[in-house]
């Protein structure tokens, strides 16, 4: 990697930017950084290098944001771009900015509870069958009296619930 | 190691390509092992789609799916990486003996007219079970398979809690789900046997830190499922003598169809994409 000269830490200044306005093509609502996969910018002699982490092993968007990253940032005059997966530490729900979890409930999704950081190797000792949230307001009227309808909803992230004050259904974004 | 090229087939849809040829070291039988018991798993699973008793169920069954092929996608392509070999050509050109799951994965789910019993019950054994074994590999001397662990570990614990709620409610529900969940214990429970006997490829991975061995397993799952089982009113039966082969590439008579019908498009049309 070269050290950054000035222009070069104009252009990541100039891509996080860009990289602001890049729609989640699942939840597009928000954006890939108020998401939280977007871990770095990096100006590299021949190019950007935007580091990305996958927010589910199987999640089926992984390409089409890695498209429309690059895609957004070459018609921003900002390429050539290129992506890098990194892995690990793997994403949490923890990493959606303030900004992003108020879009989401705007937008009718109840947004995450924070996990936290569990100690190493506490995992398995954590009651499964307890895991699931009874403490989701409505994203529309804000009562607590809520129950889960299904625990997946229509993606990965999701799980359906519905309001009992409002009797709207919504979506709830799980906390992983 | 041995790597046989796949062979070209000239007339794509009217050729069967050719098996690939993976002398598995002791590591990559090892993840072999993990992988393809998310792969075969997520198969079966996948049968439910547009099936399932309800379309709640329908749509969980095959999330639960997506994950186990995200993770099986990201074990294969770090094995194939080290021989050779890509994702696809590992799912779609291995041979029946070559592949190492569970055997307990492999059993017939709808698609053998088994119940929706001996479904949900599968998806807690091996929920926790891979639950268990994705925390432990987080410590894994192979930083790429802590990475993919670090991710795999909160998605199983979903499917521990999601398996484990369907268990309790039919184990627990009416005379009808009731019977139908003791018939499934019934089935499944000799071919839990597998998940615990350990053989001279987990002790090389455990000495090398790759993973545990799947001795090492046993008390973190049982204290997963038998309170489940318990709170379920159900009884596990007494271990038996008979052990299932599956991680040895020694399977039911199942898997072979399963097979038959998840490679026929790369080996009829070799190579192809979408």
């Amino acid at each position: 990697m070269l050290a950054i000269r000035p222009s070069q830490a104009g252009r990541v200044a100039d891509a996080w930017r860009v990289l602001h306005d890049v729609p989640d093509p699942e939840v597009p609502a928000i954006s890939v950084t108020e998401l939280g996969i977007v871990r770095d910018v990096v100006a590299h002699a021949d190019g950007l290098e935007i580091v990305v982490t996958p927010t589910y092993s199987g999640c089926p968007a992984t390409e089409v944001i890695a498209q429309s990253i690059v895609d957004a940032l070459e018609a921003a005059g900002l390429g050539p771009a290129r992506i890098a997966h990194r892995r690990a530490p793997a994403w949490t729900t923890d990493w959606i900015t303030p900004e992003g979890r108020e879009k989401l409930r705007v937008y009718g999704i109840a947004p995450p509870g924070l996990c936290g950081t569990p100690a190493a190797g506490a995992a398995t000792n954590v009651a499964p069958i307890r895991l699931i949230a009874r403490d989701v307001p409505c994203p529309r009227c804000g009562s607590a009296q809520t129950e889960r309808l299904s625990a997946f909803g229509s993606t990965a992230c999701k799980a359906l619930y519905r309001c009992i004050a409002c009797r709207e259904p919504f979506e709830h974004f799980k906390p992983i | 190691m041995n790597i046989a090229a796949p062979s070209k087939s000239v007339e794509p849809g009217t050729v069967t390509t050719e098996s690939i040829r993976l002398e598995a070291t002791p590591a990559q039988a090892y993840l072999l092992r993990i992988g393809d018991t998310c792969l075969v798993h997520a198969q079966r699973l996948a049968e439910w789609s547009g099936h399932a008793p309800i379309l709640e169920e329908d749509i969980a069954l095959t999330n639960l799916a997506l994950d186990l092929v995200g993770q099986a996608r990201a074990v294969l392509t770090h094995v194939g990486a080290a021989s050779g070999f890509d994702e696809d050509q590992l799912a779609f050109l291995r041979g029946e003996r070559d592949f190492r799951n569970l055997t307990l994965v492999e059993l017939p789910g709808r698609r053998g007219g088994r119940d929706f019993a001996d479904t949900v019950l599968r998806n807690l054994l091996v929920a926790a079970w891979l639950h268990v074994l994705w925390s432990r590999l987080q410590a894994s001397s192979d930083t790429e398979v802590a990475a993919i662990a670090g991710k795999a570990v909160k998605e199983s614990r979903y499917h521990v809690a999601h398996a484990a709620e369907w268990v309790v409610r039919l184990g627990d529900g009416s005379d009808e789900s009731t019977r139908r969940m003791r018939r499934a214990v019934e089935r499944l429970w000799p071919y839990v046997a597998e998940m615990f006997e350990a053989d001279a490829i987990d002790a090389q991975a455990e000495a090398a830190g790759l993973g545990p061995g799947r001795g090492a397993l046993a008390d973190e799952w049982h204290a997963i499922v038998d309170p489940v089982i318990a709170d379920a009113g159900l009884q596990a039966p007494a271990a038996g003598a008979f052990r299932s082969t599956g991680t040895a590439g020694m399977h039911s008579e199942h898997l072979g169809y399963i097979l038959a019908e998840m490679q026929s498009l790369q080996r009829s049309f070799p190579g192809g994409v979408w």
